[in-house]
């Protein structure tokens, strides 16, 4: 009885929608009973716990994901959404434009660089390097570069997602050792570094963090989709 | 609410379909994004519903990325022979990009301040 419900619900995609938000709030939850400390993140908490619940229910990923792929579909029209806090900050990003474009381009090679030179000298393989480069751009669109460039786009957003928590997790602290107190550079750095995960961390510190690191998102979305290809090129990195 | 969801949709749309057409080497949603931010300093205002509906999709943001990161549990064995290479990159990367990202943008701010007062 209770073998055949489980067969049932495990197929369909309701099971793992509903497993995908449980986890979700849990994470949420945790974090606010770990009174708010950074290192207990909510979506890495979130997405422990996922896996923990497919190993012990031996469930293959392709089943998850067909159920869960309704909140991965959502990434696309939440991408378009970053146009909105972009429109409401416009006058200070307009002020800010040299800074900003300085400060990305800058940013942008360095996130790439750092990556597969320091994966190169730890002896990651080609593939790997290949998927790294596009680590800190948002997932769906590291995933369109990583398949362009000739990296797997499944690891890549692996990558990205965990690049993401370990800047969300570190950034902060990071930004005050260096003495940045402007709330519109703490957010760049953390958005061109960690996108949206480090979003959501940089709306805590304010909504003007929080606008800035999603303009980051856009901007280094669209910088890394060009650079990507000529850097793969320049560095004569191939599968 | 269902407006503003279509707004969205219909600009991730017309991106997608703008870059199948021009094979432009950017993401479908980018440009869908670049396209609705134009098409909003052109008309010079933003409806309600638009603004509420995007900030409870983003501020639910990190919720989106949960399925994808559940992939982790496919790569086992690369991450067990690769995992120094991959934490690396993934983590120290990442520091060295949020440093030189917030220091670069701070110092070209100063240099702007400076030659303002000077100017």
């Amino acid at each position: 009885m209770l073998t055949g419900i489980w067969v049932y619900l495990a197929a369909s995609p309701l099971l793992w929608l509903t497993v995908t938000l449980a986890v979700y709030l849990a994470g949420h939850w945790l974090f606010r009973r770990s009174g708010g400390r950074a290192f207990f993140n909510p979506v890495a908490l979130a997405i422990t716990l996922l896996v923990l619940i497919l190993l012990l229910t031996g469930t293959p990923y392709s089943t998850y994901f067909k159920g869960a792929q309704f909140i991965h579909f959502l990434l696309g029209p939440a991408t378009v959404a970053l146009a909105i806090p972009l429109y409401l900050h416009w006058e200070r990003v307009r002020q800010l434009f040299l800074p900003i474009v300085v400060g990305l381009l800058t940013g942008s090679i360095t996130a790439i660089l750092s990556a597969i030179g320091l994966a190169w000298l730890l002896g990651g393989s080609p593939r790997t390097l290949l998927s790294l480069v596009p680590k800190s751009v948002t997932t769906p669109v590291a995933m369109g570069i990583a398949e362009k460039i000739g990296g797997l786009p499944s690891l890549t957003a692996v990558i990205v997602i965990l690049t993401g928590v370990a800047g969300a997790v570190a950034a902060p602290s990071l930004l005050n050792r260096l003495h940045i107190q402007d709330d519109a550079v703490k957010g760049m750095a953390i958005g061109v570094a960690a996108h949206g995960i480090g979003t959501a961390r940089a709306l805590q510190i304010s909504s003007l963090a929080g606008a800035f690191a999603g303009l980051a998102i856009g901007l280094n979305a669209l910088l890394t989709t060009l650079l990507a290809p000529l850097m793969v090129r320049l560095l004569h990195l191939t599968p | 609410m269902t407006g503003a969801l279509t707004i969205l949709l219909l600009f991730q749309l017309i991106g997608e379909v703008t870059v199948q057409l021009s094979g432009l080497p950017v993401p479908g949603p980018v440009v869908g994004m670049v396209l609705l931010f134009l098409s909003l300093r052109w008309r010079k205002a933003l409806p309600d519903t638009l603004r509420a509906t995007a900030e409870t999709l983003l501020s639910h943001l990190s919720l989106l990325f949960i399925p994808a990161g559940a992939g982790v549990i496919q790569y086992g064995t690369l991450l067990a022979d690769e995992w120094l290479a991959l934490i690396a990159a993934m983590v120290l990367g990442t520091l060295i990009t949020v440093a030189v990202t917030a220091l670069v943008m701070q110092g070209v701010i100063l240099i702007q301040h400076r030659m303002r007062q000077d100017g």
